[in-house]
């Protein structure tokens, strides 16, 4: 209470402000070069204000018989990851939860077993086994489709381990409760554990839904079609290292790719803080 | 755990745990067993006739001084990523914390990168560190700096050590911002009125109390760093120029996908294993014992 108040106040807020300006910059720039004509990217003319062609460029980006790859418009791809993302999203969470609840809720041979197995998959990140992982996807005929792009992304431990942290602070006396009043385990999940675990689920999503639609190494080993592709890997394709790359096309689309999960992390902050820092555990 | 009550049921659990267990075991465990296998068979250049090999496959990576070299980068990335993370993290938390206006908006920036896909990441800093278009490139050379990623190795190098920074920079902040907003005001107070300066409070009282968020961010800052960077890497430098920037996980992929050298990208694969297990139990042993069921 004895510092000076106002110096207190305002050099944090500039320490605050330059370090916004660095996190923000790179996405900044990128929108600048969105709004750009490709001639004055290629001089380094670009400047620090939008540029007179955002309407030219994302147009051209976002009209449906304009192709941003050989045979395939931005909403394709859009759409694919979208699908991908929403079956990785809900498939995680609907295996975890119930397998969280067969862990947490029942007495049965092989227990800890089945629970040790699940957190062994934890140690296992799909980038150390990628090769074998996909002989196997290729074995399963899985190559080029939705089923390919997101089942082997579905399994991991850690919603498991979030559901299961969870479940054991719910208080024994509900579950005795409800089984005084007569209800089997089926009951119990629906009617009390899924509406308690509602913001946990909330969260979840938030996060899955950042990982399934970023995803990078899998996507492109899996994917031979362009028409299968996400929009990540198409971005990063429309780079040519000959010097013949759209800078402003790319951008443009870079800028798009991101609205989604961007959007989603603003729009749930509170759950997304809450998983993460749950997710801890 | 032990006291808690249940149903009992003979199907029911094996039904629950079954799609896990199912995709885990497709998916995870016959990839991981086959990667232990494969390590140690060799394939001629034809791929005609495979040979049982015992541990020739690993020898021959620990004779490769490119698989050595990428430990090397391995260690440099990892490291600097995390210290830079770390440190800049906790100014930022810290700051957000002792403010009262504009909480919010300021967080809500400072996350967003955490929602950029790392291969996005990639394309935003090497258009930004482009020789000639990019706006960092060329105010490097105006100062007369002779910026290069595409021939020199060091530059490749901090260019990658800056894109995964810079995307990781938004997870540490939360935990730190976490952690710091459980610190009991009473505490600092206490001290303030005994007499101890802002910066003795953080050294004696902040530091101890956050080191667990940060033992915690250390381990998951090298699990990204090992495991998550790879569509940085591929989307700046590819691992080049040369293998200045080819990290492990990297490594295999080329040895793997590009080279088509399976048995030496398995023999890869398991060290890696073995590695990410290690760092998995120490972060357990850690967490089992900081909480209290």
């Amino acid at each position: 209470m004895n510092e000076n108040l106002k110096t207190s106040n305002i050099i944090p807020h500039i320490i605050l402000i330059i370090g916004v300006i660095v996190v923000a910059f790179p996405i900044y720039f990128g929108f600048i070069a969105s709004t750009q004509n490709i001639e004055s990217i290629l001089h380094g003319k670009s400047g620090i204000i939008p540029g007179s062609d955002f309407v030219n460029n994302y147009l051209e980006i976002l009209s449906p018989d304009k192709k941003i790859l050989p045979g395939i418009s931005i909403w394709r791809l859009l759409l694919n990851s979208l699908i991908v993302t929403l079956l990785i999203t809900f498939g995680k969470t609907a295996i975890s939860i119930i397998s969280a609840y067969a862990i947490v809720y029942f007495k049965f041979p092989f227990q800890k077993f089945a629970f040790a197995v699940i957190f062994l998959t934890l140690m296992l990140p799909i980038e150390v086994r990628i090769v074998p992982t996909f002989q196997m996807a290729s074995n399963l005929n899985l190559l080029d489709s939705f089923q390919g792009l997101s089942v082997p992304l579905i399994a991991s431990a850690t919603a498991t381990f979030l559901f299961r942290q969870f479940f054991m602070s719910i208080p024994n006396e509900l579950c005795e409760a409800a089984r005084i009043d007569g209800a089997g385990p089926i009951r119990f999940f629906w009617d009390t554990v899924l509406p308690l675990s509602k913001t946990i689920i909330a969260a979840l999503f938030v996060i899955l839904f950042i990982y399934g639609w970023n995803q990078y190494l899998w996507p492109l080993l899996i994917t031979t079609k362009q028409s299968m592709n996400t929009i990540i890997i198409a971005l990063t394709q429309m780079i040519s290292h000959d010097g013949t790359t759209p800078w402003h096309l790319v951008m443009g689309v870079a800028i798009i790719a991101m609205i989604p999960p961007i959007c989603v992390v603003i729009l749930m902050q509170k759950w997304f803080v809450k998983g993460l820092i749950d997710s801890e555990k | 755990m032990e006291k808690r009550s249940g149903f009992n049921s003979k199907l029911l659990p094996y039904l629950f745990l079954a799609p896990q267990l199912l995709i885990s075991g497709i998916f995870f465990f016959w990839p991981a067993l086959l990667a232990v296998w494969q390590s140690f068979l060799k394939e001629d250049a034809f791929g005609l006739k495979t040979e049982f090999v015992w541990f020739e496959n690993y020898k021959e990576i620990f004779h490769d001084s490119n698989y050595l070299n990428s430990i090397f980068i391995t260690l440099i990335f990892s490291i600097s990523v995390t210290l830079i993370c770390l440190i800049s993290a906790l100014i930022l938390a810290g700051l957000v914390n002792k403010i009262k206006a504009g909480k919010y908006i300021y967080q809500t920036l400072i996350i967003c990168p955490y929602a950029v896909a790392p291969a996005i990441a990639g394309v935003l800093w090497y258009f930004l560190f482009s020789p000639s278009i990019g706006y960092i490139a060329n105010i490097l050379n105006i100062l007369g700096f002779n910026w290069d990623p595409s021939l020199n190795g060091n530059h490749a190098l901090i260019l990658i050590i800056l894109s995964a920074s810079w995307k990781q920079i938004s997870y540490n902040f939360l935990f730190y911002l976490a952690s710091l907003q459980s610190i009991p005001k009473s505490l600092l107070e206490a001290a303030s009125i005994d007499g101890a300066t802002p910066i003795r409070r953080f050294i004696d009282i902040i530091i101890p109390l956050i080191s667990p968020t940060t033992f915690f961010l250390f381990i998951m800052n090298l699990i990204y760093t090992f495991f998550d960077t790879f569509g940085i890497i591929f989307t700046t430098t590819q691992g080049g120029p040369g293998y200045s920037t080819t990290n492990l996980v990297y490594k295999v992929y080329v040895d793997g996908i590009v080279n088509l050298n399976l048995g030496g990208s398995a023999a890869q694969s398991v060290i890696l294993m073995i590695f990410v297990s290690l760092i998995t139990i120490l972060h357990f042993r850690f967490v089992e014992k900081k909480v209290h069921y």
